[in-house]
């Protein structure tokens, strides 16, 4: 089993995109949540905001990175000759 | 290979067609018992419908999904698809405690209880950015298999099986127990029958057909827990903000709750009854030392104050207040002791309601800041245990590629959140109704559900008259976080059928739950301790006869364990995920994201993380301190006055740094582990080594 290059791209575009929803995550769950005091002054859909972001806005935000990776993961699969056929 | 694919594809085709008409099936069959309750059948006997026909549709894909192949037994063929896959994970992961104690534990902590929320959903990011493809690709059949495999050698094995057995035995504890309370609630039999009739249902299930039966099962556990959880809110929220889903317009309620708060808080009447709450509670926290004193006193302060009403002529509704009062005040000792139980929650309501949407209330500015750090302390714990309790993490090796494990964590997110994101919606509503329909009420003309409530079982539910002006104050009603999802339905006033079918929903939360994590136990004793340690030239039909008979013994000591009702099951839930994040999630991410990590890394970093871990809960929680006889105060054992809960906190850094310094100390692994890392990372390589078990 030898790595060519186009496998080590594969592989650190993966830690790419990985590294750059960690940090959405880390936004969405930590800044978030040490802010949600302050956040609470702005009004949202009638909620304040601290409290919509933990009770439904992070959710969401969850909800969406996953989609994101696996979508772009399943495409980068194909485009680097690494997937496993065309099941759904 | 396109002929498997195109046998992959007609089996989605058949399951979305058996689901479906599974689907109609159930809601005709909730429908049949609506009519029938019109007719005049019992509120027992729906209960008992609801409770036996489940069991027995269980029952029935366990029967059809019986096995003894390893693959089938162990991973369900490899075949589950990932729309399929990501409800099956939805029920395995919707505890007793996510169905029942989550918008119970929101309604009573506001914000605060969001961690739980957050935490819970969030930790699927890590799972699928860190896990689920990899050990999709990795391919054997349990989370142990992986740790032995990429590290070598017994010992990552042996302290992955101790692990994956102390926290999966912890949660499952809390399950059955769970499915005691319910059987016992919703049909009348004892709780301990309940308790047996229940591990009946997860044992024709998980016993017959290990990973393939529990798989499709839990798919239709998931079913009948969504619909049952959202029926009645979606009808309380048409009653309080006037669209079929709530969940998008409860800021308006959220607003007039705070509106509502603040009129309680200025009112004379909750001025008085809050003064004399904490009174009240005192008198019933030590009513147990003598019930028979404690009850003859209560009896003696009505008949005076009824005495005093009728002389100062009092309006009718007072008088007919006492009256009542004194009607069901019981006479009898046990009954008596569980209306004093009751009355000693009245203690919290000395303080005025605090505000729902408040992130970290305190006194003053470094108790917020320690309720913000607990916050974030909890949501970190929930979140690394999510991505590190066995019975998840094994979910995605069930799938038929790496594509769709990826796909199925999405789905198994959507799935969750859509539970976790209507509780804090369930948990407002039912606050509005609370304060703006019962607080204020006539205690001679209460609502429906808190007159039958209250009857039902005073910890859920305790409404006293506090200053006899017979009239309802926030101040003088005691509530336990269970009964916001029990009662809904009748706050809603929908008929009885609706209140059967959540405890449906609650019971199918709880087993499904309980099926996943047993089978982990059995398997890590069947197939790794067994198997892989013991005896590694087992045939297969043994190896899966050893795993169901464990399985058996594991059931039957966890029924025992929990027939002594062990306290404080979040507590115990919440422990479970500390521990897991420790031991687990710093050895496997690092053994998929650094080829550099080494065996003597990853047995020190477990040891150290789920040691740190152990140690913190020990000297932090009262039970563990009286056990071991810890004496100084638990604050000088804090740090940053981090509670017992969040002890990963500190396990998970401690275990990461230790796994690095010590790889680094110690020599690298050998070119067949770099081999393996390699194989893992890439769902399809050239000249690739095979790994999946058979």
């Amino acid at each position: 089993m030898q790595l060519t290059d186009k496998h080590r791209e594969y592989w650190h575009k993966n830690l790419v995109i990985t590294a750059i929803l960690m940090v959405v995550w880390f936004i969405a769950t930590f800044v978030e949540g040490w802010y949600a005091r302050e956040l609470n002054s702005v009004t949202f859909l009638g909620f304040p905001l601290g409290f919509y972001m933990s009770a439904q806005g992070s959710l969401i935000i969850y909800v969406v990175i996953i989609f994101i990776y696996a979508r772009y993961m399943n495409n980068l699969d194909k485009v680097y000759g690494v997937h496993e056929g065309d099941d759904e | 290979m396109s002929a498997v694919m195109s046998e992959n594809r007609a089996f989605l085709l058949q399951l979305r067609k058996y689901y479906g008409i599974y689907t109609g099936g159930f809601i005709a069959f909730v429908i049949a018992l609506a009519i029938a309750e019109q007719m005049g059948m019992s509120r027992q006997w729906i209960g008992y419908w609801f409770l036996f026909a489940t069991i027995a549709l269980y029952a029935v894909i366990g029967i059809m999904s019986r096995t003894v192949d390893a693959a089938e037994y162990y991973v369900a063929g490899r075949r589950v698809p990932a729309f399929f896959n990501g409800m099956a994970t939805g029920a395995d992961w919707m505890s007793a405690a996510s169905f029942i104690g989550m918008a119970g534990t929101l309604y009573l902590s506001g914000f605060d209880g969001l961690s739980f929320v957050m935490g819970w959903t969030g930790g699927y990011v890590l799972v699928a950015l860190f896990l689920a493809p990899y050990l999709r690709k990795f391919g054997q059949f349990t989370i142990p298999d992986f740790l032995g495999a990429r590290y070598g050698g017994n010992i990552v094995r042996s302290i992955g099986i101790f692990a994956a057995i102390l926290c999966s035995f912890t949660y499952v504890v809390a399950q059955i127990y769970g499915v005691g309370i319910i059987t016992s609630r919703f049909t009348g039999l004892e709780f301990g029958v309940g308790v047996f009739v229940g591990l009946g249902g997860i044992l024709v299930c998980s016993f017959l057909g290990g990973m393939r039966a529990v798989t499709w099962t839990q798919v239709a556990q998931y079913i009948i827990l969504i619909i049952a959880y959202l029926t009645p809110v979606v009808w309380l929220g048409i009653k309080h903000t006037g669209i079929p889903v709530p969940q998008i317009a409860y800021g308006a309620v959220l607003q007039k709750v705070a509106q509502l708060e603040k009129k309680i808080t200025d009112d004379p009447k909750e001025k008085e009854s809050r003064a004399l709450a904490k009174a009240a509670a005192d008198e019933a926290k030590a009513a147990p030392k003598d019930i028979a004193k404690a009850t003859a006193a209560r009896k003696e302060l009505l008949d005076k104050k009824l005495a005093e009403a009728k002389a100062s002529n009092q309006p009718p509704h007072v008088i007919k207040s006492i009256e009542d009062a004194i009607g069901y005040w019981p006479s009898d000792t046990t009954k008596a002791a569980g209306f004093f139980a009751g009355r000693a929650n009245l203690a919290a309501n000395a303080a005025p309601p605090r505000a729902h949407a408040e992130p970290f209330p305190g006194k003053d500015e470094a108790a917020r800041d320690a309720a913000r750090r607990n916050f974030l302390g909890i949501v970190f714990c929930m979140m690394f245990g999510t991505a590190a309790l066995p019975h998840i993490l094994m979910r995605y090796y069930t799938t038929p590629s790496v594509r769709q494990a990826r796909t199925s964590v999405f789905w198994s997110l959507f799935f969750i959140f859509l539970l976790y994101f209507t509780a804090p919606c369930l948990a407002v509503l039912a606050k509005y109704d609370v304060y703006s329909n019962l607080v204020g009420s006539r205690y001679s003309d209460l609502p429906a559900w808190a007159a039958a409530w209250r009857l039902v079982d005073p910890t859920l539910l305790t409404i006293t008259d506090l200053n006899f002006d017979g009239i309802v104050q926030l101040a003088e009603i005691a509530i336990g976080g269970d009964i916001i999802v029990l009662a809904t339905p009748e706050i809603a006033g929908l008929p009885y059928v609706v209140s059967g079918l959540v405890a449906a929903g609650g019971l199918a939360a709880a087993l499904s739950t309980a099926d996943g994590l047993l089978l982990t136990i059995a398997n890590a004793l069947g197939h790794d301790l067994y198997y892989k340690m013991i005896a590694p030239t087992a045939p297969t039909a043994r190896r899966v006869a050893v795993s169901k008979a464990l399985l058996l013994i594991v059931a039957i000591v966890a029924a025992w364990v929990t027939s002594y009702k062990p306290g404080n099951i979040l507590f115990l839930v919440g422990a479970a995920f500390s521990l897991a994040a420790s031991a687990f999630f710093p050895a496997l991410v690092l053994g998929v994201f650094w080829k550099r990590a080494n065996k003597w890394g990853a047995i020190c970093g477990m040891v150290a993380g789920l040691g740190i871990c152990m140690y913190y809960m020990s000297v932090t929680y009262p039970f563990f301190r009286d056990l071991l006889g810890v004496t100084q105060p638990i604050a000088s054992y804090q740090w940053w006055n981090m509670n017992a809960i969040s002890a990963g906190v500190f396990g998970v850094p401690v275990g990461l740094l230790t796994i690095w310094i010590v790889s680094l100390l110690t020599p690298a692994p050998e070119r067949q582990v770099q081999e393996l890392v390699d194989h893992v990372r890439y769902p399809v390589l050239s000249g690739d080594i095979e790994t999946r078990g058979t």
